[in-house]
């Protein structure tokens, strides 16, 4: 992509923001509630989007933001509640009803099609018609050629297939397929989730472009960095209502912080006293043919280290292999002194080293099993005696790690798939807890989960280093790495960059060291 | 220290056992067993009868042993088409022994070996080159078939010992024959293996989440290849019980019979997606298809013309409750 | 031209070359452009088939009742041209299709409506819809003496050299491939089988177009119904009895992938022509046919390993050369 000084944005002075200016609301959405067998997701809820600036939504996870955006988008009825486009009321029966209203979603993984090409990617649904009807394949192109100009993201090429492209060009894909239906309401979903640095500048820079064509952005985010930087206004969910909206500029980070949560959360990160002793596992020498070079490092017991990183600089890829998911062409692990060579989840498992993954959804719960059978899935060994099934101490293994956790669930054999994200991870960190391992790896252990749960996750781990487990946490989040590590290793492209001690240690260096830039 | 309320305890359930078993596919897989035995009596003066019952048990028995492992199959996420023709090849093999002399252990011990073989294949296929089991499976059933005609063309391997007869054509006791007390025996170890040991919560894990098993240490390329090890095995177990009932082998045996256990396995409530499903109701399925085409068969209705009741009867069951459901909330579609 | 030979049909293109090459060695007549015309006719339907197993397969679906639609549909055109021979045979042809056409929506009705897998749906149907045949004919055969002279010669009719059968075929090829890659509908099959949940985000109705494949699929078999009947001048309850292998044989081969959402004209026409190529030439190099389904089932092995090849996605690349860096 090109740089961020090349890439200036032609902006209209903006409009001005604020309540005065901007007259009336674009999308209007007052007394909505929606309820599901046994939840209820929405109650009474209210947001209004207004033209030309960013309304941020925030809240917890199961707070019912994204049941908001499927009825915004078509995809759901609401119970009851009204919906306003420009004053006019109007219902929003498909998604393709939303979509002829000029209302477009950009979600966290692209929803597009990967084996299609961009400009039909652009276009599908509304592709360009010849007299009989037919697509008009040529002008399909030229005018996504056009759109993509108009981004300043003429380097795409409209012919390529989408699953060729990195993650960020296929976001300035979907953005383009924004402009192309001229949207007027534009949902972003957690946007910047997998997102580089650099990355994320440029998509704020094309945000500030939306708001001077005049689009109303709804902006979704745990991070208030960002929402601070990009929104004009807020709205804050918790558990299916809205507790309070506003402009930011006239609140306080603590305040919608409160709001979100229904309590003061003074510290995030757990004070803690670390009792590092000698090197409990060594890597030398790691590598694999594609992914990563010559990685080595020691973890000693009682430490948290933490790995940082840009989004693709490897970490993930070193982790699974330690984890003996992934081989490796050469390298060395040791535990505890005795080598190790795992071939299989199974194998790193039984040594005493678990992996968290970080694709919760995909890779850490099984959804369509109760809870207890998930946090004894690594564990049936020990459970069953010669192989038959002893629910009883299952259900004991599950308690014991859930309670300790503070899962919310109604019981413990309820399908996990019913539970908040937040309470998915919970269970995930259990399952792998009742393993009793010596080394638990995290991958991005609370990417996407609430405040509550952030600080219920971070204070279990330093509970569990403070009984002597060894902790490395993959994380992308700044403030987590230098609240929690004692110790920081950075990667970039596929190889260690640095080691830092977490003494003085500030967020410049690690993100300097991270991409690459001289001091 | 952040004011967390103390923690709290989570029951470890809330169902009441007695009412989901009540409105249970398996339930409801009763009702119909016992409505369709009712009919049956009612339709024919002959069905009432212990040894007319006992002839009716052949209807399910040999597709019963092969859905019985197809069931593991399906809720692990895979499935197999090529059952019948392993039935096939592994009586071909079988008639080609005995042309050789071969005595009734032998033949027995080739029938098993070479429905375990061809399984074997299967699930390297599948579990090595991770290929989708729907059209290697598929592809092994022509290729399996195949060889079957190759060997025997359009002829016919007959002259099987006299003791080989038993297990097809025999009785244990009174009116049980070897192939209803095996299939019961055989049902009642996959029960066990399925809801009892931790080898079938793991089978019910990879069909809801095979990703998320790979990475909690379940080895899931291990378990699938056992499984289609097992589906060949019954298959070659079926093929001795179905070549010792008839007596002698064509390369045309068994046609259909992957699609009949295949129907046995879906009516028995195993979700054709993998990760949920029961014994129980695999084998009251088969029981329920048995007496469908028993019954039929004592009113002399033609084979082809009882397929459509299965044909019918599948769809029907698999649609009942999504039917029902939709009218109690008071929309059809 | 891009979207008709994609580099997996390219790849099954230069095998079918290579093939003729190879059976011409032993039978050099094989080559001979009569002889392959005759190749292209014998495949016609089964190429017909195969284009309408394709658009159900590319929506993640699959349709094992296409043969018994055929067999029923056969036989019910067949029995009409024996009780009404003077029904023109165009008529006949829309009959056909209509009467296919019912039996695909029956399909399509309940995966969409009422979501059963496709599969089960299938299943269930492959069997009713052949036994209905059964009903309709009382068990009771329709051959030639009782078919129309009509009946039997309109498809085999000679028009620019070629039968008409073989036009057929032709017509069918360019049609779908211009609702393939020209018409909204075309897109959005292609497009569920890529990414459905996407496919809903971009309007698409999933489900009234799995049912519109459906439908398609059920034409197709009412087509070949009539032209199956007509060519081997024989309507029973046997007809194409577990042909639907060979259908989704022709599909596999031809690079279309079970998984939905990947494959192309040009692809299920060159599978059907290889199969094709491959049931022509055993009788010719003195294979005995019984070495038919083997070498079908081993191609079938082949085309998926091939497929799978094809598809895998490539890791993350991370490490850039050490040169480059």
């Amino acid at each position: 992509m090109d740089t961020t000084a090349q890439r200036k944005v032609k902006t209209q002075p903006s409009l001005p923001s604020g309540p005065a200016a901007s007259a009336s609301p674009r999308l209007t959405l007052s007394g909505i509630s929606k309820s599901f067998p046994g939840v209820r997701a929405l109650h009474n809820v209210s947001l209004s989007l207004y033209p030309g600036q960013v309304t941020a939504l925030i809240g917890e996870n199961g707070a019912g933001k994204s049941t908001l955006v499927k009825i915004m988008t078509g995809i759901y009825q609401p119970d009851s509640g009204e919906i306003g486009i420009d004053g006019q009321a109007t219902t929003l029966p498909s998604a393709h009803a939303a979509f002829g209203h000029g209302i477009t979603a950009i979600h966290q993984e692209t929803v597009l099609f990967d084996d299609l090409s961009v400009a039909e990617n652009i276009f599908l649904g509304h592709a360009p018609r010849t007299r009989f009807g037919t697509i008009d394949w040529r002008t399909m192109r030229k005018n996504a050629r056009e759109v993509l100009e108009t981004m300043r993201a003429g380097h795409i090429d409209a012919d390529a297939r989408l699953k060729d492209l990195g993650i960020a060009n296929k976001h300035l894909v979907a953005v383009a397929r924004a402009m192309s239906i001229d949207a007027r309401i534009v949902i972003m979903d957690e946007p910047t989730a997998a997102l580089s640095m650099k990355e994320i500048e440029e998509l704020f820079l094309l945000i500030e472009f939306l708001k001077s064509e005049g689009k109303a952005v709804l902006f979704i985010s745990h991070k208030f960095d960002e929402i601070y930087r990009i929104a004009d206004r807020y709205t804050v969910f918790r558990d299916g209502e809205m507790v309070g909206e506003g402009l930011l500029k006239d609140t306080g980070q603590n305040e919608i912080v409160r709001m979100m949560v229904g309590r003061n959360v003074d510290h995030i990160f757990p004070q803690r006293k670390p009792k590092i002793g000698v090197p409990v596992l060594s890597v030398s020498g790691l590598s694999h043919p594609t992914e990563f070079d010559d990685i080595g490092f020691e973890l000693r017991k009682g430490e948290i280290l933490g790995f940082y990183g840009l989004v693709g600089a490897g970490r993930s890829e070193v982790m699974q292999a330690i984890a003996g998911i992934t081989r490796t062409s050469r390298g060395a692990i040791s535990l505890d002194g005795q080598t190790i060579a795992p071939r299989s989840a199974a194998d790193s498992i039984e040594a005493g080293i678990v992996y968290v993954p970080e694709e919760r959804g995909k890779q850490g719960v099984v959804i369509g099993l109760p809870i207890f059978q998930n946090v004894s899935l690594p564990s049936l060994g020990r459970t069953s005696k010669s192989g038959m099934l002893r629910l009883a101490e299952e259900f004991s293994l599950a308690r014991s790690y859930t309670e300790r956790l503070d899962l919310r669930a109604s019981s413990l054999s309820q399908d996990v798939g019913t539970l908040s994200g937040g309470n998915q991870q919970k269970v995930v960190i259990a399952k792998w807890l009742a393993t009793t391992p010596k080394v638990i790896i995290l991958d991005e252990p609370t990417k996407g989960i609430d405040i509550g749960s952030k600080a219920a996750v971070h204070g279990f781990i330093a509970e569990l280093v403070a009984q002597g487990l060894s902790v490395i946490m993959v994380s992308s989040e700044l403030p987590e790495i230098l609240g929690m590590s004692d110790r920081v290793v950075v990667m970039r492209e596929g190889r260690i960059a640095a080691t830092y001690d977490n003494k003085g240690l500030d967020a410049e260096t690690l993100v300097r060291t991270a991409a690459g830039i001289a001091a | 220290m952040t004011d967390t309320p103390a923690p709290r305890h989570i029951p470890d359930r809330l169902d009441k056992p007695l009412s989901s078993a009540i409105f249970s596919w398996e339930a409801l897989l009763i009702v119909i067993a016992v409505a369709i035995f009712a009919i049956n009596s009612f339709a024919s003066p002959y069905f009432l009868d212990p040894w007319s019952l006992s002839d009716l048990t052949f209807n399910f028995t040999e597709k019963g042993l092969i859905a019985l492992a197809m069931a593991l199959l399906i809720i692990s996420g895979e499935i197999d088409l090529s059952v019948a023709a392993i039935v096939a090849l592994a009586s071909t093999m079988m008639g080609m022994a005995v042309q050789a002399g071969a005595g009734t252990p032998v033949l027995v011990a080739i029938g098993v070996v070479v429905g375990l073989g061809c399984g074997a294949f299967n699930g390297l296929l599948v579990t090595r080159l991770g290929l989708p089991s729907i059209v290697v499976t598929i592809g092994t059933m022509s290729l399996f078939r195949g060889i079957a005609f190759i060997i025997l063309g359009d002829q016919a391997y007959k002259g099987y010992p006299e003791s080989f007869a038993f297990f097809g054509q025999g009785y244990v006791w009174w009116v049980f024959s070897f192939e209803l007390a095996l299939f019961l025996v055989a049902a009642l170890i996959y029960w066990f293996v399925l809801h009892r040991t931790s080898f079938g919560r793991r089978v019910f894990a990879i069909g809801n989440n095979p990703v998320a098993c790979q990475f909690s240490g379940v080895r899931v390329a291990r378990i699938k290849f056992i499984l289609f090890c097992l589906t060949g095995l019954m298959s070659g177990i079926a093929s001795v019980l179905i070549t010792s009932r008839l007596g002698s082998t064509r390369p045309s045996i068994a046609q259909g019979y992957e699609l009949e256990a295949i129907t046995m396995v879906v009516l028995g409530g195993v979700s054709i997606l993998g990760g949920a499903g029961s014994i129980l109701g695999v084998v009251l399925a088969a029981f329920i298809m048995g007496l469908v085409t028993f019954g039929l068969g004592l009113l002399n209705v033609p084979g082809i013309v009882m397929s459509i009741f299965i044909g019918l009867l599948l769809i029907i069951v698999i649609a009942l409750p999504i039917v029902w459901r939709r009218l109690r909330e008071g929309r059809f579609a | 031209m891009k979207s008709f030979l994609k580099y997996r049909e390219i790849w099954l293109l230069a095998g079918i070359v290579v093939l003729i090459g190879l059976i011409s060695t032993r039978f050099p007549g094989f080559a001979d452009p009569a002889n392959l015309r005759q190749v292209f006719n014998d495949t016609s339907i089964l190429m017909i088939l195969a284009l309408g197993q394709m658009v159900v397969i590319l929506t993640r679906s699959i349709d094992l009742s296409m043969a018994s639609n055929l067999c029923f549909t056969g036989m019910v055109v067949a029995m009409l041209n024996a009780a009404h021979p003077a029904i023109p045979i165009p008529v006949l042809i829309v009959i056909a299709l209509a009467v296919g056409l019912v039996l695909g929506a029956i399909n399509g009705f309940l995966v969409w409506r009422l979501n059963i897998p496709s599969i089960v749906v299938t299943l269930g149907t492959l069997t009713i819809y052949r036994g209905a045949t059964f009903v309709v004919s009382g068990g009771a055969w329709v051959n030639a003496d009782q078919m129309s002279p009509d009946f039997i010669n309109f498809q085999r009719a000679a028009f620019l050299g070629l039968p008409v059968l073989s036009w057929i075929a032709i017509v069918v090829i360019a049609l779908f491939f211009l609702v393939m890659t020209r018409t909204a509908i075309g897109r959005s099959i292609h497009a569920i089988g890529v990414n459905p949940t996407a496919s809903v985000y971009a309007g698409i109705d999933v489900g009234r177009t799995k049912f519109i494949v459906f439908c398609i699929s059920g034409m197709i078999g009412g087509l070949a119904g009539y032209l199956w009947i007509s060519r081997y001048v024989i309507a029973s309850v046997e007809v194409a009895n577990g042909y639907e292998l060979n259908i989704i044989a022709a599909c596999v081969i031809g690079g279309i992938s079970i998984a939905g959402g990947i494959g192309s004209v040009g692809g299920a026409v060159l599978g059907a022509l290889f199969l094709g190529i491959i049931s022509n030439a055993l009788p010719v190099i003195n294979i005995s046919p019984f070495w038919q389904m083997a070498i079908s089932g081993s191609a079938i092995i082949l085309a998926v390993v091939l497929n799978a090849r094809g598809e895998r996605r490539q890791g993350r690349i991370i490490l850039r050369k050490a040169e480059a860096a």
